[in-house]
């Protein structure tokens, strides 16, 4: 039982024992939380506000109805799912190209784009926003899904250019050539037999950029008053709304994370290897 | 088959796009926050930050919530990155679990600790159910700036802490299990090992994690927004009621001037204390 | 007919020169391999024929067209990879059928070609299955067929052996011989093992440095090396070095023995021989102290050492040599070869 080498932990029963043990507790930290908004979220509204509360939710339904059908709920959140469907779209055509070029070619001025992709970490992007108010209402942006999707993407956009600079990496160029070689033009060739393998990974990285877009609370709060999506809806509602509208709102914006999470944990490593170095 | 401008035909949209979108607007910023609507040159809107009785406290509050949640974050994903990795069955679901909050938004996360600390919140029902209180108490209200930090620093560590897991994670993918069994050959104990041989290897991604975790701290708006209103400011919050509630450009392009001039100058910090020496990295 | 003729053909990289400048005509139907140690340019010159890769000047022609500025599509070759570039999301069946499918060829021709070239490589049982299913070897055999299938004029391979265990590699250098020597194919095959190159070539080009040093038939490579490079690069071990002083024109004195040998202007040469072209007699030209007696079951490696030379002999297993014996060795004669040490060529 306590033969097998461990790296920290000792080859001891109480070391087995605390290693269990905090895994669990980690597992807890993050979990219970999520548990304590569901919960609330599937209480009734008055149950929200009764003291003390109870761990099981009674499943009624009425809060989150409460939500969905409270006056411009129903708008933002269509103006969320359009604003990250866009962000999505736009990331992985821009990005995409780019982190194809990064993984196959040598060329003049690769590390400058790199740095450039790179240092967009090293600014508080969500601070765009401000600039960007300026700049949407000399051209017409202003509050709009589609200003809102520009600023959102300049944030996904470093993340779809890393993780397709990775995934590309990860196909030999052999393969590729193979293919030149049986008769494939370079477009052919891509289509043929790149795209294919990466596809999956492509989906990730859009997914990945629909999340980003999806929880963005600042730029969105300031960019938009009539097409508010529903973090900037929920932000400007904190003060007057009552408590359980607060929790069936965070409920619905958290559910849709849990699941994306899911669909891309694989690459969500891949995303942070050797191409960000 | 090697066509000279196909690179730069890829990159080109990818690189139009940051020049307009996201160095043109740094520039622009900059110019609202020293620049006056006719284009002169003032410092009026910096002193008007800087006089402003909130800024002193924003200012402390956003580097003293990053000071205590950062060094907690990074013992912590250091630690849970080191149990996955010596994990043999499990690894996966694991690690998908501690990865959950990468997925949630900072204002989701704030009202997910709403739900525990406000005043018919989980805490205090828990508190009153096993006789510890007499009746629920007043976490988050005007006069309690302390349990007010005290919940914002949960909040966030317990939201953020996944990106730099993450980062690790990976960091550690990259080093081969062969050094680590040279280090015990050598004689060096487990501790020693992970001080020794893992840290040094793990430098470049603790300084991607570090940069990355310390201005998304400066960034920090939306939880304390969802836990404490305005009652605890934070230079972010100032932005945005600068920009969104008072519709001062100006003085909002200070307070993000202040943002990035201290995001810069932690960047610079991390990139020279954890520079790698050339040829020393994996 | 697909003669394949490189003209002068160059290529750097930043300030690396890959190859100088380059001539080789390959003839039609021929098998010739590129051999080199890594780094040597054989497979940067591959890819050049392949349009892999595009040279800094020069041409190359196939079938007597220019065909240096077109893509790979357009120049009648197929290439087998090192490692062998099997696309993991198709069948073996669609991966061998893949260049006859660009080719827009009907079904029928497809499947025709397809089954035929599989069972040449005796992968018809594995038609349905995936990359991911194979062994090396097996994935190996897929990328011949699908080279062979499209049938090209000229068939180019990166070491595609190179990854196969020493058994595997025996045996597929055999089949692949007498396969290519069917299909009526010019060869191009590059390699840094010598044997294989030895074994499967009709003519091998040495390359070294960029440069081609020798192209011959692998005997006449053997034996008569044209520089010094290929004389310690070939065989194994390779020849014996041992420098020579003249005395008068046509008599040389090497390690204290008077050896006749060429006439030459210079005053001092290099003696060459192969370590099995000597044997130990009385009275033998040379005097060797036996450093190193490696036991090798069909014959004794020894290692000895003439003048603070390394002298190799391989010598009769029966033979009881051991470290500290002085052996007298006499050399065959027409097997003794002279080079320059200044121009490193033979004389």
């Amino acid at each position: 039982m306590s033969t097998q080498p461990n790296m920290v932990v000792g080859q001891s029963r109480a070391a087995r024992w605390a290693f269990n043990g905090s895994v669990l507790f980690l597992c807890l930290w993050v979990l219970v939380p999520i548990y304590l908004l569901l919960s609330n979220a599937l209480s009734a509204p008055s149950e929200v506000t009764a003291f003390p509360k109870k761990l099981v939710p009674s499943f009624d339904t009425e809060s989150v109805e409460f939500f969905l059908y409270f006056h411009g709920v129903g708008k933002a959140l269509w103006s969320s799912i359009k604003v990250a469907f866009i962000t999505m779209i736009m990331s992985i055509l821009i990005g995409a190209p780019a982190g194809y070029a990064l993984s196959r070619f040598d060329f003049r001025g690769k590390n400058a784009f790199r740095i450039l992709v790179l240092m967009t970490r090293a600014f508080p992007l969500p601070l765009l926003a401000l600039p960007m108010a300026v700049m949407f209402i000399r051209v017409g942006l202003d509050d709009t899904i589609f200003g809102l999707a520009i600023v959102h993407t300049t944030l996904a956009l470093p993340f779809a250019v890393l993780i397709t600079y990775s995934l590309f990496s990860g196909i030999p160029i052999e393969l590729e050539e193979a293919a030149w070689t049986l008769g494939c033009n370079r477009v052919q060739a891509f289509i043929k037999v790149i795209f294919p393998l990466v596809l999956p990974g492509i989906a990730a990285s859009a997914i990945f950029a629909f999340v980003v877009s999806w929880n963005e609370v600042f730029a969105a709060a300031v960019l938009t008053i009539d097409n508010r999506t529903l973090p900037a809806f929920l932000l400007q509602s904190l003060d007057d709304a009552p408590l359980h509208l607060k929790f069936a709102g965070g409920a619905v914006m958290v559910l849709p994370a849990l699941i994306f999470i899911f669909l891309v944990r694989k690459y969500l490593f891949a995303m942070w290897g050797i191409a960000n170095r | 088959m090697q066509n000279r401008m196909l690179p730069y035909m890829l990159l080109l949209p990818a690189t139009i796009f940051l020049l307009v979108f996201f160095v043109y607007p740094f520039t622009l910023v900059a110019w609202q926050a020293f620049a006056t609507d006719e284009g002169e040159l003032t410092t009026k809107y910096i002193n008007k930050m800087a006089s402003h009785w909130k800024f002193e406290k924003a200012l402390t509050y956003t580097l003293v919530l990053a000071l205590v949640i950062v060094p907690i974050q990074l013992a912590l994903s250091l630690l849970m990155a080191t149990l996955v990795s010596s994990m043999k069955r499990g690894r996966d679901l694991i690690l998908y679990i501690w990865t959950i909050p990468l997925g949630i938004s900072d204002l989701a996360a704030g009202i997910i600790w709403l739900a525990i600390f406000e005043q018919t919140g989980f805490l205090n029902s828990l508190l009153y159910s096993t006789g510890m209180i007499a009746e629920p108490i007043t976490f988050l209200g005007y006069q309690d700036k302390g349990t007010i930090f005290l919940a914002v620093v949960l909040a966030e560590i317990w939201r953020a802490t996944a990106i730099m897991l993450v980062i690790l994670v990976a960091g550690m993918g990259l080093i081969p299990k062969e050094y680590y069994e040279a280090a015990q050959v050598y004689g060096a104990n487990s501790w020693q090992t992970f001080t020794k041989v893992t840290l040094p290897l793990l430098k470049p991604s603790l300084q991607t994690a570090l940069i990355l975790r310390v201005i998304l701290a400066f960034e920090v708006f939306a939880v304390v927004a969802a836990l404490g209103g305005t009652n605890l400011p934070v230079l972010m919050g100032e932005v945005y009621n600068r920009q969104f509630v008072l519709q001062d450009n100006h003085t909002a392009a200070a307070f993000a001037m202040l943002i990035l001039l201290i995001s810069i100058i932690s960047t610079v910090f991390f990139m020279w204390s954890l520079r790698t020496p050339k040829g020393a990295s994996i | 007919m697909a003669e394949i003729q490189i003209k002068q053909v160059s290529k750097s990289f930043g300030k690396v020169v890959a190859l100088h400048s380059i001539d080789l005509t390959i003839a039609d139907q021929e098998f010739v391999v590129l051999l080199g140690a890594s780094g040597c340019g054989k497979t940067t010159l591959l890819r050049i024929i392949a349009g892999l890769e595009t040279a800094t000047s020069g041409e190359v022609h196939i079938g007597g067209k220019r065909i240096d500025h077109l893509p790979p599509k357009d120049r009648g070759i197929a290439m087998v990879f090192q490692n062998y570039a099997v696309f993991p999301h198709l069948t073996v069946y669609e991966n061998i059928a893949f260049g006859l499918r660009m080719a827009k060829l009907n079904q029928s021709e497809v499947d025709r070609r397809v089954n035929r070239t599989a069972s040449m490589m005796h992968i018809e049982q594995l038609l349905q299955r995936y990359s991911g299913q194979l062994s090396g070897g097996q994935r190996q055999r897929v990328a011949v067929a699908r080279a062979l299938a499209t049938e090209p004029e000229v068939i180019l391979m990166d070491e595609p052996l190179s990854n196969l265990d020493a058994l595997l590699r025996m045996e597929m250098r055999a089949e692949l011989k007498g396969i290519l020597a069917e299909s009526n194919t010019t060869t191009v095959y590059v390699t840094h093992d010598q044997v294989e190159a030895m074994s499967m070539a009709d003519r091998i080009a040495v390359m070294h440095g960029g440069d081609i040093v020798q192209a011959a038939t692998p005997v006449e490579v053997y034996r008569n090396p044209a520089a010094h490079f290929v004389a310690s690069f070939i065989g194994n071990p390779p020849m014996n070095f041992v420098p020579a002083k003249k005395i008068k024109d046509g008599l040389w004195s090497v390690a204290g023995a008077q050896i006749s040998g060429p006439s030459s202007t210079k005053n001092e040469l290099q003696f060459a021989i192969r370590p099995e072209d000597l044997t130990p007699k009385e009275n033998g030209l040379l005097k060797a102290k036996v450093a190193l007696v490696e036991p090798l079951g069909s014959h004794l490696l020894v290692s000895c050492n003439i003048e603070n030379n390394l002298f190799r002999v391989i010598l009769d297993s029966d033979s009881s040599i051991s470290s500290g014996d002085i052996l007298s060795l006499q050399p065959m004669e027409d097997r003794v070869r002279w080079f320059d040490p200044e121009t490193e060529l033979a004389v």
